[in-house]
């Protein structure tokens, strides 16, 4: 299945923006991540489509998954 | 007195009198300085039904107990006043280096009353206050203002300004220090301005007392690594600043776009944090003590100066439509220059395209670029043209209520007590919305931000459509904040301490016995404090609510569709929490607190 991870911030750093992954039916965001080659501790908010996710949350075909690391503001 | 220097300045601008008072203990204990201590003497002092633009108004600046002691972020003063955008009392704080020098002459705050007859500044030199001519600063900019004053008083002297739109009473008017750092809402430039006061100059060689020099060592130790080991504090803010919020923002669908009418920006990523980093970052900047340095020094064109903030970026991008950062960046500057709050000024251009689009606002009426969304150009222009009050950018300085007010749409603003809503589309985070909706100052963002722990993870991740404990989430916020302000320390180092490592600062600096929990009480007590003003001023429970668009139309789609703010379950639990009725303290509150 077809799957969108957004990157933000320093994750963007030897990877690109957008990356389109071809996943298997079950596999979760943890399995994008290792792909990815990102280290779970530097990630601090997860979203699947726009709502929010966890390291655990099971992907489904044409999900868009936003990655950041710990970021803030105001 | 240990962190507080004990004296205030009373300057009457009509008498052209200075005089030195002490500082009342039993007050800075209970109100602790900078926004609570401030406000006490504005309630004593003022009745809050005068006009904000009139002489009988008072431009209090305060600084806290760790303004300009050696603790991190420790650079804050802030402005107390009565608002002429609100009719409620404004505290607009800011960083940079002035807060810290001012201490350093050996006063706490300074009082300024009455108006003088023509343009003046004060200059402050340790224990030499002067009331000088400033005729030949009136109608200048701020940088101009800031160097003309450099070269009269020093380069180590510190300049607090204001810009042309100040002078001409501009309700969106900021005060700006340092060139580039502003207390910049609630219109708090209008009043120096309406005093003829065009800047005040410090300069200073005394240090702030500290109570016990080696606990304050080894608690700064602490908090310096917590600090640097938080992923906001520490890698987040100085790597990108505030800007790297676009992106998350967008991604959730809570980016206000058009002036509120959608959610999310399809241009996001040129406009956001990353390419701000990418394109135009020089490099980075700190204010007063501060480890973090989240503020930016950029470059477009031949310009270098003081980059845009995330609500900044929000305004003049998404809001208006425009996704070239190189003219946000522009706008940024103009407003540094005119002295403009940045969030108000671009909210403001926003609801006049709204207004334009809806054929409220005539092409005609506007003698100047097109007030369209997407319109770079129109946001260079009208943004100079408010600062200097010229033609339609005349009307535009009253504000966004006010202007749709003036043609029939008050709905259209999207303020809160008039006071523009920033960047944060309150209707999918709900903790957020009654924060926006309860604001003793109107739509503010760091009045509670809630952002924090609703998007953003931190202290803990909530669930932003959720309703349960939110009431509770922006009470605490909102009291905990107020603390903050009060003692002299920027609102970002809250990512990495907690109230308990601010009551170990604080005690640390001036030998009060405050615990993380009494520090928030002392918050509390701050927070109705303001609330009674208010209420003095007339502005009452009836004000604790949102544009309709928020509470009534839902957001049409991306990731937050179908959600509306939902105050009418959120505000009685949130009064019920603060022991108000209908938005007013009772007397056994106003009792329990001390008021
Ligand atoms: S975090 Fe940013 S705004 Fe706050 S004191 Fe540091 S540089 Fe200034």
């Amino acid at each position: 299945m077809d799957i969108k991870v957004k990157l933000f911030a320093y994750l963007r750093e030897g990877r690109d923006k957008v990356v389109l992954l071809d996943m298997n039916e079950g596999d979760t965001i943890k399995k994008a991540v290792k792909i990815l080659n990102i280290d779970p501790k530097e990630i601090s908010i997860l979203l699947i489509n726009g709502r929010d996710a966890n390291i655990d949350s099971i992907l489904v075909q044409g999900d868009t998954v936003s990655i950041f690391p710990p970021v803030g503001g105001g | 007195m240990n962190g507080y220097n004990g004296k205030i300045l009373r300057v009457n601008l009509r008498e052209k009198t200075v005089k030195v008072e002490d500082i009342n203990t039993h007050d800075a204990e209970r109100f602790i300085g900078g926004r609570g201590l401030g406000s006490k003497i504005l309630l004593d002092e003022i009745d809050p039904k005068v006009d904000a633009l009139s002489p009988d108004n008072k431009l209090i600046v305060i600084t806290g107990p760790l303004t300009g002691a050696p603790v991190p972020t420790g650079g804050r003063y802030m402005v107390v006043t009565k608002s002429p955008l609100s009719g409620t009392v404004a505290s607009s704080n800011s960083g940079g280096y002035w807060g810290a020098e001012f201490k350093a002459t050996g006063y706490d705050a300074i009082i300024i009353e009455d108006k003088s007859e023509k343009p003046v500044y004060i200059n402050i030199e340790d224990d030499k206050v002067e009331i000088r001519d400033g005729e030949h600063l009136w109608g200048k900019l701020v940088s101009e203002t800031t160097k003309a004053l450099k070269t009269a008083h020093g380069e180590k002297a510190k300049v607090l300004t204001i810009g042309p739109a100040g002078e001409k009473l501009s309700n969106i008017a900021a005060i700006i220090n340092d060139e580039d750092r502003a207390a910049g809402r609630s219109g708090v430039g209008a009043v120096m301005g309406s005093k003829n006061l065009k800047a005040i100059v410090v300069k200073g060689s005394k240090k702030t007392n500290v109570y016990d020099e080696e606990k304050l060592k080894e608690v700064v130790s602490k908090l310096n690594k917590q600090i640097k080991e938080d992923g906001v504090t520490g890698t987040g803010l100085p790597a990108y600043g505030t800007a790297i919020l676009v992106n998350i923002i967008n991604e959730n669908g809570v980016f206000p776009t058009h002036n509120f009418q959608t959610s999310q920006f399809d241009k996001a990523e040129e406009i956001s944090g990353e390419t701000l980093a990418n394109d135009h970052l020089i490099k980075r900047t700190a204010c007063y003590r501060c480890p973090i340095g989240c503020g930016r020094y950029v470059r477009i064109h031949d310009s270098e100066g003081g980059g845009p903030e995330y609500e900044t970026i929000w305004a003049f991008g998404s809001n208006c439509g425009i996704s070239d950062i190189k003219a946000i960046i522009d706008a940024n500057f103009w407003c540094n220059e005119y002295g403009l709050d940045t969030i108000s000024t671009g909210a403001t251009l926003a609801a006049a395209m709204e207004l334009r689009e809806k054929g409220y606002i005539k092409e005609e009426d506007l003698a100047g670029p097109d007030l369209k969304f997407g319109n770079t150009e129109a946001i260079i222009y009208w943004t100079q043209k408010m600062g200097s009050r010229e033609g339609f950018g005349h009307k535009l300085g009253m504000g966004s209520y006010r202007l749709c007010e003036s043609y029939g749409a008050p709905e259209l603003s999207m303020s809160v007590k008039k006071l523009e809503i920033p960047a944060y589309d309150p209707r999918a985070i709900q903790g957020q919305g009654v924060q926006y909706a309860t604001s003793n100052r109107g739509g503010c963002h760091v009045r509670g931000y809630l952002i924090s722990p609703e998007i953003l993870g931190s202290p803990v991740k909530l669930d932003r459509f959720a309703l349960e404990g939110k009431a509770q989430w922006a009470k605490t916020f909102q009291d905990l904040t107020a603390a903050i302000d009060s003692l002299g320390l920027c609102l970002f180092s809250s990512f990495a301490f907690s109230a308990d490592d601010y009551a170990e600062l604080y005690n640390a600096v001036t030998g009060s016995q405050h615990t993380g929990e009494s520090l928030i009480g002392a918050g509390e007590r701050i927070y109705n404090l303001e609330r009674v003003f208010n209420l003095k001023a007339g502005i009452d429970g009836s004000y604790d609510t949102l544009p309709k668009r928020l509470l009534e139309e839902e957001i049409a789609e991306g990731p937050s569709k179908g959600n509306v703010t939902k105050l009418s379950v959120l505000l009685p639990e949130y009064y019920e929490l603060r022991g108000w009725v209908d938005g007013a303290p009772t007397e056994e509150k106003l009792e329990s607190l001390g008021l």
